[in-house]
């Protein structure tokens, strides 16, 4: 079962930083991935995974090497559109659970899809509450995003990155600040999205259990990929 | 571009954040309140003043200077022409005060479609005989009537009737400090002297009060035709032409053009007056410039806040980034935040500025030489009100422009990596 495109291709991809001094932090990372797999990323502390993630998901623009997103070439891509391709493809869930403080929960899974405008805006509520309902948090809708628990704020960001019907979501350790319990909520839902949605996910983790539990696990050592 | 989501977004920023907002928008207000308050006021000062020359004075005056001859008969003969002639103590023997053919002028000018209207003037000097005591002044010949339309020279009648000069023959207007002096009342008789040496009596009909202390010490009104028998001339016989244009700003040019069509002297308002054109325009520049240095500081307030703000919403805006808001969206929720403060701030200034301008006006201000002022003058120009907006939102865009852009500029991956 190979897809002819995969959602997600990287071409020896090289970054660098150069402050204080210039170190290569990843090295000629080339991988693919294709739609409905489950992927975790590992390796040691300080090996690049989050400087891959952040440039998987469009927002680090300064690498060498290609990056495909649906066969598409990012590297032309102007900042607009880049903001466009995360808008509607790329579901990011970050590990401290960031939401915006200022509006409720429903508004703040509702933004993203305002900005698509892809439905109305009454759609776009309907579907926020949907996914909010399957998440198990609907009844903190009208609450203020800052008066709810980490756990709570993890699944709401979950609900907002799957409000675009994204090709990927990515995750860079979603679950590396939460509790054993809210660890095992949120593994749940991303293996429920992935078998019973097939969505596809590439989610950074530091768990060997939770790694363990994935289709397929990419580890990296040293800024390369074995 | 959908605005109705930036619109929404700012305005969340703006409410979780409305302590800042409202010292911000407190600052454009009290700018605008200051801007407007100055500016109607010194408008109103200037009108008030310019109006105590501009609507008395004539825009041109038509005379014939008495001066020496510049034909001097040496000059004219032909074996001296040559020569360079030294004349001491040249006397302006020939030359007439009178214009000549006042009537046909004066017909020709009614006809003229530049002019409102004109009005003929001569003067008198005279000694007022007070018992032992004789007091300098001078009467000006006028028709009344033409000269309260044109000249509102009914306004300055503190006391009586102007229009009886008019009216009764031989009769008398008083300036009021040349009355208190004679210790004149209505109704009184004055006797005045003629520079020839002939004797007159005149009935005070009213006082006459310029604003102008010196002059009302001075001056006195009666009509043309008394002054033409105080000093004895026949009834056409006029020195000034006085002219009313329609547009104040032809009189230099249609001066020039009266000096050459009539062969009179002719001097515009402009020249005679040029002191007061200078004090209102610097005294508007002062306005202007201390109005828009109110508003470039709110300016600056406006950009701390928003930079404070930003600095405060990093976070927030590298979400918004990391999910799809491309730079320019930030950069319009930002501008939109500042926009709304100048405009809230802006509209509250021009109301509280109004306001203000009308509780002036309405505060009394009696001033002895000022007869018709009763209170504090102030000048409701909707151009005040106009550049007050415009400025607020000009200022605020730009103070809200550098944060604004400094916002967009802002990469999500700094933020999210150092949390
Ligand atoms: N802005 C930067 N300037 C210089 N060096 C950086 C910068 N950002 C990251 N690095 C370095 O790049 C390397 C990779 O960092 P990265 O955050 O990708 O690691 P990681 O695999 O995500 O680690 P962890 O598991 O602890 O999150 C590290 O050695 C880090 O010090
Ligand atoms: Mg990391």
């Amino acid at each position: 079962m190979q897809p002819t495109t995969p959602i997600l291709e990287a071409r020896n991809i090289c970054k660098s930083f150069h402050d204080p001094v210039s170190i290569q932090v990843l090295k000629n990372i080339s991988f693919a991935i294709h739609k409905g797999e489950f992927v975790s990323l590992t390796g040691k502390s300080g090996c690049g995974k989050s400087t891959l993630l952040y440039i998987l998901s469009t927002m680090d623009t300064d690498y060498e090497g290609q990056l495909y997103i649906d066969g598409i070439l990012m590297a032309e891509k102007k900042e607009a559109e880049l903001a466009q391709v995360r808008n509607s493809k790329i579901g990011f869930v970050f590990q401290f659970h960031y939401l915006l403080n200022e509006f409720t929960v429903l508004k703040n899974v509702m933004l993203p899809g305002l900005k698509l405008q892809k439905y109305a805006d009454a759609e776009v509520e309907h579907r926020a509450m949907e996914k909010l309902t399957m998440l198990g948090v609907a009844h903190l809708a009208n609450k203020k995003a800052n008066l709810i628990s980490g756990g709570e704020k993890q699944r709401v960001a979950i609900a907002r990155a799957l409000i675009n019907d994204p090709h990927i979501i990515m995750g860079d350790e979603p679950t590396g600040n939460l509790d054993k319990k809210n660890s095992d909520i949120v593994f749940d839902i991303f293996q429920q999205l992935a078998t019973e949605f097939g969505q596809t996910l590439l989610i950074v983790t530091h768990d060997p259990n939770f790694a363990s539990k994935t289709s397929r696990i990419i580890t990296m050592e040293d800024g390369r990929m074995i | 571009m959908n605005w109705k989501l930036i619109v929404a977004i700012a305005q969340s920023l703006l409410l979780a954040r409305w302590r800042q907002t409202l010292i911000a928008a407190i600052g454009v207000t009290f700018s605008i309140t200051m801007f407007i308050t100055l500016l109607s006021f010194m408008a109103g000062l200037n009108d008030l003043l310019d109006g105590l020359i501009v609507n008395r004075t004539p825009h041109i005056r038509m005379y014939n200077e008495v001066k020496p001859n510049s034909q001097q008969p040496i000059n004219q003969y032909a074996p001296y022409q040559q020569h360079y002639n030294f004349i001491h103590s040249i006397k302006s023997g020939g030359s007439r005060q009178e214009i000549y053919n006042s009537a046909l002028i004066m017909q020709s000018l009614q006809k003229d479609e530049r002019v409102v209207g004109i009005s003929p003037k001569l003067t008198a000097q005279v000694f007022f005989n007070d018992g032992s005591i004789d007091i300098t002044g001078a009467i000006n010949g006028i028709d009344v009537v033409v000269e309260s339309k044109l000249f509102h020279f009914n306004e300055y009648i503190t006391e009586g009737n102007g229009n009886d000069i008019g009216k009764v023959p031989n009769s008398i207007v008083l300036g009021k400090g040349l009355a208190e002096k004679l210790l004149a009342n209505i109704g009184d008789v004055v006797q005045v002297t003629s520079a020839k040496g002939n004797r007159f009596q005149l009935k005070v009909v009213g006082f006459f009060q310029s604003g102008i202390k010196e002059l009302d010490k001075v001056q006195s009104f009666a009509s043309v035709s008394t002054v033409q028998k105080l000093l004895g001339k026949p009834s056409n016989y006029i020195t000034d032409i006085q002219v009313r244009l329609k547009n104040i700003q032809m009189a230099p040019a249609l001066a020039k053009e009266y000096q050459q069509l009539y062969q009179t002297d002719a001097e515009d308002i402009q020249t005679a007056n040029a002191q007061f054109e200078t004090g209102s325009s610097i005294r508007t520049l002062i306005s202007y410039t201390v109005g828009i240095t109110l508003l470039i500081v709110a300016g600056f307030g406006i950009y701390n806040i928003l930079n404070m703000m930003i600095y405060e919403k990093m976070d927030s805006i590298a979400i918004l980034k990391a999910t799809g808001f491309a730079g320019k969206d930030v950069k319009r929720i930002f501008l939109l935040i500042a926009l709304s403060i100048g405009f809230v701030g802006g509209m509250l200034g021009l109301l509280i500025g109004w306001l203000l301008s009308y509780s002036i006006a309405h505060i009394p201000f009696n001033t002895p030489s000022l007869p018709t002022v009763k209170t504090y003058p102030i000048n409701y120009n909707p151009a005040f009100y106009v550049i007050g907006a415009i400025f607020s939102l000009v200022t605020t865009y730009f103070a809200g422009w550098l944060p604004a852009r400094k916002a967009s500029k802002i990469d999500p991956v700094i933020i999210i990596r150092g949390k």
